[in-house]
């Protein structure tokens, strides 16, 4: 992401403002994917004052999937009846049996799709085999998936099968805050996320918790406003959750999306690399639609599988350590060759870091 | 993952409609976002649009930011 030539001017105020307005440690955490490594890209960090650290928590759909569900995705890869869809990210995410690439090289069926409208059109098109469609991502994806399981209803193709793994962001915020561990001063709220599901899922943040919160845009400019916005709220005691990507967030979000989300889907406990199971953090397939679920269709049990010895995504995505605390990090786990998913996903703290280099703060 | 990425419609048929992004056209659904026609951008993820994007708010937001780099640099020749 390169600054637009009228930028620098602008970005230089935002920082002036926000080294004035910081008045002492301040730790602020962005949970988005998308917000990491647009803060790497631009050098966001190495421009924020000593005292304000920015730290990455569990804002990446493929980071937060554990080994077992990628597991249950390649033993299904395996089979030699399914075609197994999924997003090109988790393709070279280790399970303990192998990633869907390694399947896929040893003849397994795995494909990557770029939309759920692509899923469909593959059951459609291919009749004799089960396609399963290994359905990862956060509130901003699950519309589109829930799409694609009313489509195959409507279409009444009897071989269109979800893998249901898909996340919800406040659920595990709270769970993060909860648990006491991280000491976090403020969220830099996602943007995309919050275009589907709006402000108020968040407001438990600052009304529980007394923290502020602000859902911000991905430009560089939108990131130095959020963070501006977050230590005005705190310069003024005041703990609320604000919109900052005003052009694209509306206050109650996308309520067709969210319809048809909770149409398809119901909210369920769920598991997450590093925060362990958490309540209604998942969605699965309602009664209407459960014979599409793969997981009942096929029979596959959950192993809970631990992560690689070494490894610290869990750590990582709680905010509790950085990347170069992790041994494996640069010796043995680079992105040519990822032991853990935080390396894997181009949109992964330990990939940001490596790519652009961490500065300690 | 959550990446949006803004285009322009260019042809609206049914629920889907022609979304030029920087010369590459694709098929998008307009399904969350019926309310977008022809010239309108929007903000499109994984084939669907989830937002139409007001230009008029994007500008504001850069004009408000370039305000404010206006004051500092005026406060830091002032004080030079």
């Amino acid at each position: 992401m390169n600054w637009r030539r009228e930028e620098p001017e602008a970005a230089r105020a935002l920082v002036k403002e926000i080294a004035r307005l910081v008045e002492g440690p301040l730790r602020l955490m962005e949970v988005c994917g998308t917000h990491t490594v647009s803060i790497f890209r631009a050098g966001i960090r190495a421009m924020m004052p000593p005292e304000l650290e920015l730290i990455s928590g569990p804002g990446c759909p493929v980071c937060v999937t554990p080994t077992g569900e990628i597991d249950r995705a390649v033993e299904l890869a395996r089979r030699p009846e399914v075609v197994l869809l999924t997003f090109g990210d988790l393709m070279r995410v280790p399970g303990s049996r192998g990633s869907l690439a390694q399947a896929r090289a040893e003849g397994a069926d795995v494909r990557v799709i770029l939309s759920p409208l692509d899923a469909v059109a593959v059951a459609e098109g291919e009749p004799r085999k089960k396609v399963v469609f290994f359905a990862v991502g956060f509130e901003t994806t699950s519309p589109a998936i829930a799409w694609a399981v009313k489509e195959a209803r409507r279409r009444a193709l009897e071989n269109f099968y979800l893998l249901p793994c898909q996340r919800l962001i406040p659920p595990a915020i709270r769970a993060l805050l909860s648990a006491g561990r991280t000491g976090v001063d403020g969220f830099i709220l996602p943007g995309h996320v919050s275009v589907i599901i709006g402000r108020a899922p968040y407001l438990f943040i600052a009304r529980e918790f007394g923290l502020p919160g602000v859902i911000t845009g991905f430009e560089p400019l939108d990131i130095l406003e959020g963070i501006l916005m977050l230590l005005r709220q705190k310069r003024e005691g005041r703990a609320a959750i604000e919109i900052q990507y005003r052009r694209a967030v509306k206050e109650e979000g996308n309520p067709l999306a969210l319809g048809l989300m909770e149409e398809v889907f119901r909210p369920a406990d769920a598991r997450w690399r590093g925060l362990g199971s958490i309540p209604s953090s998942g969605l699965l397939l309602r009664d209407g639609f459960s014979e599409m679920d793969a997981v009942q269709a096929f029979d596959l049990p959950y192993e809970e599988v631990k992560d690689p010895l070494g490894c610290l995504c869990g750590e990582i995505l709680q905010g509790l350590k950085r990347p170069p605390d992790c041994p494996l990090f640069g010796r043995g786990c680079t992105p040519e060759a990822p032991i853990g998913p935080c390396m894997v996903s181009s949109e992964g703290t330990c990939a940001a870091y490596y790519k652009y280099g961490g500065v300690s703060t | 993952m959550c990446l949006g990425i803004p285009g322009k419609v260019v042809s609206k048929g049914g629920d889907f409609a022609e979304v030029d992004f920087g010369g590459v056209k694709r098929q998008v659904s307009l399904l969350f976002c019926p309310e977008a026609e022809v010239g309108d951008y929007v903000l499109v993820h994984v084939g669907f649009a989830i937002q139409r994007l007001e230009e008029e708010d994007a500008l504001q937001t850069l004009k408000l930011l370039q305000e404010l780099g206006e004051q500092y640099l005026e406060l830091e020749e002032g004080g030079a």
